[in-house]
């Protein structure tokens, strides 16, 4: 382990000291902040050359950014376990037998969840909700189970203080996922975050329906395009977190960002960029990357030591992960400048969506040519992950979305934009509509738009119903009531409330182009 | 042509690509987009008004620069002819482009107005191209139009959206100055035909009988279980002054009051809006 400057451990210790005496932090938060503080302190990765400049920079400049998963990783950033098997076998860890009935179910699963470790501590995927409980159902009427089904999501709602947390239903109808719908649109709460895995063959028009009555209410399910997922990563995809792609039984090792549009003020012109910026990045990203995989897989002891790893709930070789970036927009934009092209915009102009199509291009070119150890899961390659940023960006758009405030007008032009982007991140990528629900009232209007998009490779789409009080953020939900509360100095439960407010302030979520 | 709405959930079934025409021989008194009524007659008021100059006089006609438009609306709000000057002639296939650019995304079209129904051979020719691709269409149409005497353009339609403005001969004249004699023979013609695949009336109280309206539309459609019975509450949004100051909306209650009447009486579906 490198020695760090006395000067930096002071810095931290102060850091430490306002966190013990933050009177808007929970104590759970208080707990996670002293951790990642006292991580910071460790310097074991063998990183690349080049890197710290990158990093280690305020919003405005820097180029990468590891989204606070430490120095010293000690737990791959997301794990999916397999749920079912620990329905059906229990697990000696936790001294649980195999689950006879649903009350058995439900609370197994609530105490694996408190059991499954991740980069926010809490669980980022909860199980296809629909599939695990639908056998367990079978010997309970609709009343019951509705009410068992309530108290199953308010317990996780009250407990997993993260919504990062994410269950999925579909494709296939079944009788538990109407009644989960049901139970979400009464409860209305931000956790767990759901996805209807959506594909018109084989989900029915009336299960989509219901779909999209409940995001009108709840601000979820999101619908993800069953097809593409499955072509890319086989059946035995899941949703996970904001909207990531991943192998069931395994995860992802880690997430790194490129910060494109502030790699495009370093470069000259587009030539520049292109030639010489970019690869530079994109290859200290990487080679910081396979460091961070290769110390949590040769060195932490994660894989040897879990239990969830020891009984077989998550293999190793099931793991990959995510070559992210944000701010696809910001780059073409400023580049154009550059160029003096400053009247096109990013999905307003031909030129300019073409040449964000170049920059993707590039960047997936670069990704499928670099091997990456333990990733054997998807081809011994990183996955492309259009990330949704952080609360504390400021002038970063996410992922390649078109920038808040500069949508198109009509909103065929919008998804005509999308269409050109969704199908480069298998780990995810996404774009959220708010709904206007007095001219809305007609939901096959939502269904047809699903239907079309899918067909024309778009990924992953969210609704909203503008005047709820439950939110989709950027990939998470958020109570606007909750914001409100922390604003006023209140403590509030979920730690990604204040995530939501900084993504209020910063990144003008509440400005969305309504449709 | 008026406008194009590329997506619209409020046109019939799905997301649907509305095509306003223009043009309407009704003048509705509640009428939210009477600037759709008339075609212009190049008076040329409009003209200097324009903010971004959109508008120009060219060899004695009002020409419009849809690049420098920017929707503010002050033309039609100038006019005193009920007209627009951003219209354009457009043929079926140029419209059929426009709405190409929609697909996968909609499900059909409806065509709307004005009075659709002013233009049936562009109609025709429209739908036949729109069912080509499997399209479905839709006509939005306040009923003086006589269906029964063009089978071809029924033919190529899924269906009609027929207004019902009120029973009575007399409260009809009083509502949109015009005969309702066609609109109820179409009533019973499309439902008949099974192209029938909604009928609306805007409540105004006091206009018009709107109960005996409400009755009357419900016992004729009730048999025909596909047709849906919109009830839309009247708003003063973009209603002409001298006509809105005598209008009041109904309230609440009055509106689920003749939702219930409509049920009762036996009609599957009814929206109130």
């Amino acid at each position: 382990m490198r020695d760090i400057s006395m000067e930096r451990v002071n810095k931290t210790r102060e850091e430490m000291l306002d966190t013990v005496k933050s009177p808007t932090l929970t104590h759970e938060q208080k707990v996670a902040t002293m951790a990642n503080l006292a991580d910071s302190l460790l310097e074991v990765l063998d990183l690349p050359e080049g890197l710290d400049e990158l990093l280690n920079a305020p919003i405005e400049t820097q180029c990468i950014c590891d989204l606070s998963e430490g120095h010293a990783p000690l737990r791959p950033r997301y794990i999916v376990p397999d749920y079912e098997k620990f329905l059906k076998e229990g697990s000696k860890f936790l001294r649980l037998g195999p689950a006879h009935d649903l009350l058995e179910a439900m609370n197994n699963l609530l105490i694996l969840y408190k059991n499954v470790p991740s980069v926010t501590n809490y669980p980022v995927y909860v199980g296809a909700l629909d599939k695990l409980l639908d056998p367990y159902m079978k010997d309970v009427d609709d009343e019951t189970a509705l009410k068992l089904t309530k108290m199953f999501l308010i317990h996780m709602d009250r407990t997993i203080l993260d919504s990062f947390s994410h269950a999925n239903i579909g494709p296939e109808d079944t009788r538990a996922g109407r009644i989960i719908m049901k139970a979400i649109a009464e409860t209305c709460d931000t956790v767990p975050n759901v996805t209807m895995k959506y594909d018109p063959d084989i989900t029915p028009d009336d299960y989509a329906i219901q779909g999209i009555e409940t995001t009108l209410k709840a601000a979820k399910p999101s619908f993800a395009n069953h097809k593409m997922f499955v072509s890319e990563l086989g059946e035995d995809y899941v949703v996970a977190s904001c909207y990531n792609g991943l192998k069931y039984g395994g995860g992802s090792y880690t997430l790194v960002r490129l910060i494109l549009g502030n790699i495009a003020k370093k470069a000259k012109n587009i030539e520049d960029f292109e030639k010489n910026v970019l690869p530079y990045v994109m290859d200290i990203q990487a080679r910081y990357m396979d460091a961070r995989v290769k110390f949590i897989v040769e060195e932490s002891g994660f894989f040897e030591n879990n239990f969830l790893a020891k009984e077989g709930l998550i293999h190793r070789d099931k793991f990959t992960a995510m070559y992210g970036l944000v701010g696809l927009a910001d780059a073409v934009n400023i580049l154009l400048e550059k160029e003096g092209k400053t009247g096109l915009r990013f999905g307003h102009s031909k030129e300019a969506d073409d040449l964000g199509v170049e920059i993707m291009d590039i960047i997936n070119d670069f990704n499928n040519n670099h091997k990456a150890s333990y990733c054997e899961a998807t081809g011994g390659h990183y996955l492309l992950h259009a990330q949704v940023g952080l609360a504390s960006d400021k002038n970063v758009t996410p992922g390649t979305r078109i920038p808040i405030g500069e949508e198109p007008d009509e909103m065929i032009d919008h998804l005509k934009v999308l269409e050109r982007f969704h199908h480069y991140f298998p780990s995810g990528t996404g774009d959220i509509f708010p709904i206007d629900m007095t001219v809305h009232k007609n939901h096959e209007y939502l269904l047809d738009i699903i239907k079309g998009a899918f067909k024309d490779g778009i990924r992953y789409l969210s609704f909203y119903a503008s005047d709820s009080d439950v939110i989709r953020i950027t990939g998470y939900l958020v109570k606007k009531s909750e914001i409100e509360k922390l604003e006023n100095g209140e403590n509030v439960m979920q730690d990604t409330t204040a995530l939501g407010m900084g993504a209020k302030h910063n990144g003008h979520i509440l400005e969305r182009k309504v449709r | 042509m008026n406008k194009i709405i590329p997506f619209s959930s409020v046109d019939g079934p799905g997301n649907r690509t509305s095509v306003f025409l223009q043009g309407c021989n009704f003048n509705c008194r509640y009428c939210h987009n009477p600037e759709t009524r008339k075609l212009c007659i190049n008076c040329g008021d409009c003209v200097p008004k324009c903010p971004v100059h959109a508008l120009s006089m060219v060899d004695g006609k009002v020409t419009f620069d849809y690049t420098k438009c920017v929707a503010c609306d002050t033309c039609i709000k100038t006019c005193t002819h009920d007209a627009s000057p951003r219209i354009r002639w457009m043929t079926p296939q140029e419209v059929f482009e426009e709405v190409k650019k929609q697909v996968p995304y909609i499900r059909g079209i409806t065509t709307s107005g004005g009075e659709c129904t002013f233009y049936p051979d562009f109609l025709r020719e429209l739908f036949k191209l729109c069912k080509g691709i499997g399209l479905g269409a839709l006509i939005d149409s306040n009923g003086s139009y006589d269906f029964s005497k063009d089978e071809e353009l029924l033919d190529v339609c899924d269906g009609v959206m027929l207004d019902v403005k009120s029973w009575t001969a007399e409260d009809h004249r009083k509502v949109v100055d015009f005969s309702n004699e066609m609109v109820l023979r179409n009533l019973d013609f499309l439902a008949e035909k099974h192209k029938l695949y909604e009928v609306r009336t805007v409540v105004v109280p006091g206009l018009f009988d709107v109960e005996k309206t409400i009755r009357e539309v419900s016992e004729h459609i009730k048999d025909y279980p596909e047709v849906r019975y919109k009830i839309i509450t009247y708003r003063p949004m973009g209603v002409r002054e001298k006509y809105a100051v005598e209008m009041n909306p109904p309230k609440k209650d009055y509106m689920n009051k003749l939702k219930e009447l409509s049920e009762s009486i036996g009609v599957k579906t009814v929206v109130l809006v």
